[in-house]
């Protein structure tokens, strides 16, 4: 079993479904780091982002690569009212708040998509999604592979945004010190907003990449998300690095116990290694000390 | 304190049942008046339609809904001065615990009998709930065994049950190998782990080396799975002569998606209860890798002119004609005629109904209707393939519409 046939396209297959894991993380940990809430609604975002995607191509014709364009700025649009109109105002600042007005907004996202596309699985049959690049024994599909790049280049940009621009460094200002930010000028709530904009972005490229493979359903967002918050823990709470590094990290992990403990099993390693990590470091692998 | 207070409950108990006595005595009037006009007969209708397995729910749903919309339009139950049925939807969300609060609705509703459940582990529970109440419950697919072996006197099973299925699915496999010169003699099993899957991979790794066949590998997998290609890498590792994928749908697309992208291809997949290998929605979506799959599952009889005219308005309603559509519609017609027979919506009465019953107005390859402990022994599976776009009978005979295509041949 040990046979480079099979280590070898389980690690980059890993590499690969973590790549999905940590942007999907990303968005979690930007949240996260700034508004300091845990965004239980991202499961369902992610879900409404994939039915986005979905019926860009199927209404619309467009690609998924291509909605990519459209999708993350109208998502980005999308998180920024959440927070600012709804969760912000509702939540009243209280961190207990903030998890029930996300909750609550799960639910509601979730249903409504229920009710307005039933529960049918839908998906869509792209001419390259069967596409394979061939790599010693291992066949890498083309929308996978396009995936890993992706999400490499968005984490890139975003880290660059962070530490280059006004809004990123407001945004790091905020994260740290908020009454301090506050006091310097900078909107906070126009900042948690922004943040909130990006976490909600970054969610809508995954689905992007997400759904010439996958299938949507209106629950078809949770199963990431459980992982994704894994990932957060594990690279360190509002770390972009740590949610990138994480994200690949969990899905190798995750690749090579299920080939070698079974699917069922697969998720011991990713456990395993959590638990050791919060003993050991509880902060994650680049989170700042509390 | 506690001797007084029992003391008043009992004066207070005394005088109610007086009371209540003539309050019942005034109900059990009031029904047989009811009765003449035809009142409507309350039916629970149950059915996972949030969570997991909504898809699959939905479907039911609709199977059984239009099995009530066409009782009611043809008259209603004669026998009840042609009474309608009145359908109490109920949403299983998923979940044993959400069947059985859906079963105490609706018993508190003074539903006369409860059909669907859909998934095992829903059905168990609701019935079992259901039997409380001496309420009939009409278990729509749920396959494991135990919920007709545990002498519950309220629920029937018109469908086949996993023992049946899982043998003659390995009679069928071993008819197929055989005719085409016993090609196949390794088998690696992919199941999901909830009780269907794993008690399914458990049959089968039982039974395949008796009849010739090796089990190379079991691999057990959660539902919802993420991706497939780590299991696919282990079916390429092996490379077994079958595939034996025992999964709901999702995960069963995946998997030959998975299959088809990773360029491995048996000499078959072979699925017992396969999540999509019979679908419509399956073979239109993904025709190139649901082609030659095989499939021992609940099928519609396609030489059934009644089945047939179903399939056309069900897809003329934009939905596809899968297998809780026929069932809980044939499940609704099977108490729609014990309804009749019994000629009273008491619950007693329509499950002595159902025992007896020899119903033969459904849409289903079985042979006569007959229950024993709850199940219908004439229900059995057939073995379908995907064929060019359509999906084929192949056994047994009797009903075949085309001849197995086994081993798949070569692209």
């Amino acid at each position: 079993m040990l046979s480079p046939v099979i280590l070898l396209p389980a690690i980059l297959n890993g590499l690969m479904t973590g790549a999905i894991y940590a942007l999907v993380a990303l968005g979690l940990t930007l949240i996260y780091g700034v508004l300091h809430i845990i965004n239980f609604a991202h499961g369902a975002l992610l879900t409404a982002a994939m039915f986005a995607a979905f019926f860009a191509y199927t209404l619309l014709g467009l690609d998924p690569y291509l909605a990519v364009f459209l999708l993350a700025p109208l998502f980005f649009g999308a998180g920024y009212a959440l927070q600012r109109f709804v969760i912000g105002p509702a939540a009243h600042d209280d961190d207990r708040n903030f998890l029930l007005v996300t909750l609550g907004l799960a639910v509601v996202i979730e249903n409504a998509l229920l009710y307005f596309f039933r529960a049918d699985t839908r998906t869509i049959n792209l001419p390259y999604a069967f596409n394979v690049v061939e790599l010693g024994p291992a066949f890498i599909a083309v929308p996978r592979l396009v995936a890993l790049g992706a999400v490499i280049a968005v984490a890139l940009v975003l880290w660059a945004v962070m530490r280059s621009t006004d809004t990123g460094k407001a945004i790091r200002a905020v994260a740290k010190e908020k009454l301090g930010a506050e006091l310097c000028g900078i909107d906070v709530a126009h900042v948690f907003a922004i943040t909130f904009g990006l976490g909600t972005a970054c969610v809508a490229v995954a689905a992007c990449l997400l759904i010439p493979t996958y299938y949507v359903n209106p629950t078809a967002g949770e199963a990431f998300v459980l992982i994704a918050f894994t990932v957060v823990v594990l690279g360190g709470m509002g770390s972009v690095a740590g949610a990138l590094i994480g994200g690949l990290l969990v899905g190798v992990i995750e690749s090579l116990s299920s080939v070698f403990l079974g699917a069922s099993l697969g998720q011991i390693g990713i456990f395993a290694l959590f638990i050791m990590m919060l003993l050991v470091r509880p902060s994650g692998l680049f989170g700042a000390r509390a | 304190m506690f001797r007084r207070s029992l003391y008043l409950n009992r004066r207070t108990f005394l005088r109610s049942t007086a009371l209540g006595a003539t309050a019942s005595a005034a109900l059990l009037h009031s029904p047989a008046v009811l009765r003449a006009q035809g009142a409507a007969v309350k039916i629970g209708v149950l059915h996972p339609v949030s969570g997991a397995l909504s898809y699959s729910g939905q479907q039911g749903r609709l199977g059984a809904t239009m099995a009530i919309d066409d009782i009611n339009a043809a008259g209603g139950i004669k026998a009840l001065g042609g009474a309608k049925i009145d359908p109490m939807l109920g949403d299983a969300q998923s979940t044993p615990d959400g069947g059985n609060a859906e079963v105490e609705k609706m018993n508190a509703a003074g539903v006369s009998a409860v059909v669907g459940g859909y998934a095992s582990a829903i059905c168990l529970s609701a019935s079992q709930t259901a039997a409380r109440y001496d309420l009939p419950y009409v278990v729509d697919v749920g396959v494991v065994d135990s919920i007709v072996t545990r002498g519950l006197k309220n629920t029937f099973r018109f469908g086949p049950g996993f023992g049946v299925i899982a043998k003659t699915a390995l009679e069928n496999l071993v008819t197929i190998n055989d005719q085409a010169g016993k090609p196949a003699k390794s088998v690696m099993i992919v199941h999901e782990d909830s009780a269907f899957g794993a008690g399914l991979a458990k049959l089968l790794n039982a039974q395949l080396p008796d009849r010739g066949f090796q089990v190379l590998d079991t691999i057990p997998h959660p539902t919802p799975m993420r991706e497939f290609e780590s299991v696919v890498l282990k079916i390429k590792a092996q490379n077994p002569d079958l595939v034996i994928p025992a999964n709901y749908y999702n995960e069963y697309v995946l998997l030959a998606r998975t299959m088809q992208q990773q360029r491995v291809r048996p000499k078959g997949i072979y699925s017992v209860l396969g999540g999509a290998a019979s679908s419509y929605k399956f073979v239109k979506e993904f025709p190139e890798a649901a082609q030659y799959i095989m499939d021992c599952n609940h099928w519609f009889d396609p030489k059934n002119p009644k089945a047939v005219a179903l399939k056309k308005r069900v897809e003329d309603k934009g939905q596809f004609y899968t297998y809780e559509v026929y069932m809980n519609y044939s499940c609704m017609l099977l108490l729609a005629d014990a309804l009749e027979r019994a000629a009273s919506a008491d619950r007693a009465k329509i499950t002595d109904a159902l025992a007896s019953s020899t119903f033969s107005g459904h849409l289903m390859p079985y042979g006569p209707t007959k229950f024993v402990n709850g199940q219908n022994e004439g229900a059995a599976p057939v073995n379908t393939q995907v064929l060019g776009n359509d999906i084929q009978v192949i056994l047994p005979t009797q009903f075949a519409s085309a001849k197995p295509v086994f081993p798949m041949p070569p692209t």
